[in-house]
């Protein structure tokens, strides 16, 4: 076993900042995110990255700095967390649309109001549909790894898309675990420098980003459909390549385990997944046939690879820490749709819960196992539950408890 | 590539008959030459000059969001930095993008020290929207947001001063600039350039559609702004404050409002009291000296 060094999730990424030699980093700060601009600005200060660091007055400018800082050719890195993505939100379409290779750590944190500091997955999956790619990191590990698998993805020419890095808020932010903090000549091997652009050459001046009519509006959206969808291969093949010359699979679309006689499967995004994996382990040992999916690219959604691994299933949970209100849980509507027009298919169930901070615990756990048992076994039961809500003052139970 | 002999305005864009903004566009990107960058957010200069699959501008154009100017200006100065580019990098943006949505990140990236040449084209108002109130708009004038009526009377707050914002960061050079003194304006330009931090150009842009004044006059209408001593040419460089201009004779205000249908609706009275305020400001220069106290351009 490589012997690793103690640390978060954030330093972790701020290593990896600091192998993969970004040129820029331009960033604001916000609790739980700190620690990864603190730690970089240090590095620079102590000449250990030779990157520009630039402490702007916004999130919006932050994210706005990073893509005029990319779309002159260099690597360029920000990071942030909750509020932070959302002031971004402007500026998260506009770096997809612009096809700008940018990676951003996302620390996950709750949204206001009212107020809450600690992990859920609602900040990143609000940008769901802003065009950027996004990974979710299981372990610190994960958040070194898959931010240096995030450059190759994103300055891919088959991709140029920006990727965001997922890291749960606390869970991974704050908590120590051994980190391999791989050699730098190793890294140089598997991340070259991005390849040049010109597209701000004064020899050639060009305009971009401007107006255009309905009839090229589209063929621009075409694009970068099809580079989304194209980044499903190219997430797959960095994975398998960085396992190949790290030996630690901590990429590509999917993780599995246990799911080939599997009765219930969880699907999940995030550190969740390691508490279940244990969960599995002790159902296992007691004779269950219980497998987990850890979904690590949420976009591109692999939702052929994903039907595939939980079509033999008779009953799948989806555990979301978001939602989309007066609908659902974002990833349960997606795994669904991703099953539909099969002719046998799993009941999709879907647990919603860990919102703020909240556990995601062996009690939680084992309810939802009671839950699937009981859609096996074809009672009837809700198709939702909500983890952890209390009754209302009024006594009131909440729907679908 | 634009040379000082080619185009850096080259025709074909589709900005209305007498815009001052392409004016200035012309005289800023030909004092700064062919190794420039612009950014260009939200605002007439971007609406008009950067049309698919036409391009306006001889020089590089890197579009951006309303709020973005200086967060993009912030960004490329250090892609620059970490390359070793040596490029001028102009952000060109109405005062809608600068005195409201955009003052935060200019603010930022001003008291950050980054090395650019801002300049705020003025033209009072969102007009490529339609002529709506800006934070930049002059009291009293009718826009299509404060359009009067029974209970309302026209814009009745006085605009923000965005020189004086912008001096109080302790800027390296500022300076006002008009489209009617193009000497006066080039010799800015190239003094914001050569100066090492970040530089801020304010200039009064006429908007023949949004003020209301046939688009033969705008130069004059710009003119008699200066002369009437309502836009004050001045520059502050490093700490030192010069008037640039001091009109000798000057011109009464009402030459300067009376051509513009947003001011129709303003009476003997009112010129009285705008030409009594001009006149003691312009005492109280030739008495104690130009300082940034004095108001700039009232209605």
């Amino acid at each position: 076993m490589t012997s690793g060094r103690n640390m978060t999730a954030t330093s972790a990424v701020a290593y990896a900042a600091r192998l993969a030699q970004v040129d820029v980093v331009a960033a604001y700060p916000i609790t739980p995110q700190t620690r990864i601009i603190e730690a970089i600005s240090k590095f620079v200060a102590d000449g250990e990255m030779k990157a520009q660091f630039v402490q702007v007055e916004s999130e919006h400018s932050a994210l706005a700095a990073t893509i005029a800082a990319s779309s002159n050719g260099v690597r360029a890195f920000t990071a942030t967390s909750s509020q932070g993505l959302l002031y971004m939100h402007e500026m998260m379409h506009w770096a997809a649309s612009a096809r700008v290779p940018i990676v951003m750590a996302n620390v996950n944190r709750a949204v206001a109001p009212p107020w809450n500091i600690y992990g859920d997955h609602q900040d990143a999956i609000s940008q769901r549909d802003t065009g950027w790619l996004q990974l979710f990191a299981e372990t610190n590990q994960h958040a070194l790894d898959m931010t240096l698998q995030a450059f190759r993805v994103a300055e891919d020419p088959r991709v140029q898309l920006p990727v965001m890095v997922n890291l749960d808020g606390f869970t991974l932010s704050h908590t120590y675990e051994q980190v391999v903090v791989p050699e730098a000549d190793v890294v140089g091997r598997f991340l070259p420098p991005r390849p040049p652009v010109d597209w701000l050459d004064v020899g050639h001046p060009r305009t971009i980003n401007g107006v255009v009519s309905p009839e090229h509006y589209i063929q621009f959206r075409a694009l970068q459909k099809d580079a989304a969808r194209r980044a499903l291969a190219v997430i797959a093949e960095v994975g398998d390549e960085f396992a190949k010359q790290f030996g630690r699979d901590s990429g590509g679309l999917l993780s599995l385990e246990q799911v080939e006689d599997a009765e219930v499967i969880f699907v999940v995004l995030g550190s969740a997944a390691s508490t279940i994996r244990s969960m599995v382990r002790a159902w296992r040992a007691l004779g269950r046939r219980v497998g987990v999916v850890s979904v690590r690219s949420y976009r591109p959604f692999p939702d052929v690879e994903l039907a595939e691994a939980v079509a033999g299933a008779r009953a799948v949970v989806v555990w979301d820490r978001a939602y989309s209100f007066g609908c659902g849980g974002p990833l349960a509507a997606e795994v669904r749709s991703a099953l539909y027009g099969r002719n046998v298919a799993p009941v999709v169930l879907g647990a919603v819960g860990g919102f703020g901070g909240a556990p995601i615990g062996p009690a939680e756990l084992e309810k939802a196992l009671e839950w699937a048992d009981a859609a096996m076994l074809g009672r009837p039961v809700p198709l939702e539950t909500w983890f952890g809500v209390k009754a209302y003052r009024d006594g009131r139970v909440p729907d679908g408890n | 590539m634009a040379t000082r002999e080619t185009p850096f305005v080259m025709p074909g864009n589709s900005s209305c008959a007498g815009c001052g903004a392409v004016l200035i566009a012309r005289l800023v990107t030909e004092a700064i030459g062919p190794n420039q960058i612009m950014v260009i957010p939200a605002c007439c200069m971007g609406a008009v000059a950067t049309s698919f699959p036409k391009a306006t501008f001889n020089v590089p154009v890197l579009r951006t969001a309303f709020a973005s100017t200086a967060s993009f200006l912030t960004g490329l100065e250090a892609s620059a930095k970490a390359k070793g580019q040596d490029v001028t990098l102009v952000g060109f943006a109405g005062d809608g993008a600068t005195v409201d949505i955009g003052l935060a990140a200019l603010s930022g990236a001003i008291e950050r020290g980054h090395s650019f040449v801002y300049v705020c084209y003025d033209n009072e108002g969102y007009m490529n929207t339609g002529f709506q109130r800006s934070g930049s708009t002059p009291r009293g004038a009718q826009t299509s947001t404060t359009p009067g009526g029974v209970l309302s009377r026209y814009k009745t707050e006085v605009r923000k001063d965005i020189a004086k914002i912008v001096a109080a960061h302790g800027i390296p050079y500022l300076a006002t600039a008009s489209p009617a003194y193009p000497a006066d304006l080039r010799r800015k330009v190239e003094r914001a350039v050569a100066v090492k931090g970040p530089a801020f150009l304010h200039i009064m842009s006429p908007c023949p559609l949004g003020w209301g004044f046939p688009s033969a006059q705008s130069v004059q209408l710009a003119r008699t702004a200066v002369e009437s001593g309502l836009w004050k040419l001045y520059e502050l460089d490093h700490g030192v404050l010069r008037l640039s201009l001091a009109p000798k004779k000057r011109k009464a205000v009402r030459e300067f409002f009376a051509p513009q249908s947003r001011f129709a609706h303003l009476t003997n009275d009112v010129y009285e009291g705008l030409q009594a305020e001009v006149d003691g400001e312009w005492a109280t220069i030739e008495k104690e000296g130009f300082s940034l106290r004095c108001e700039t351009a009232r209605a």
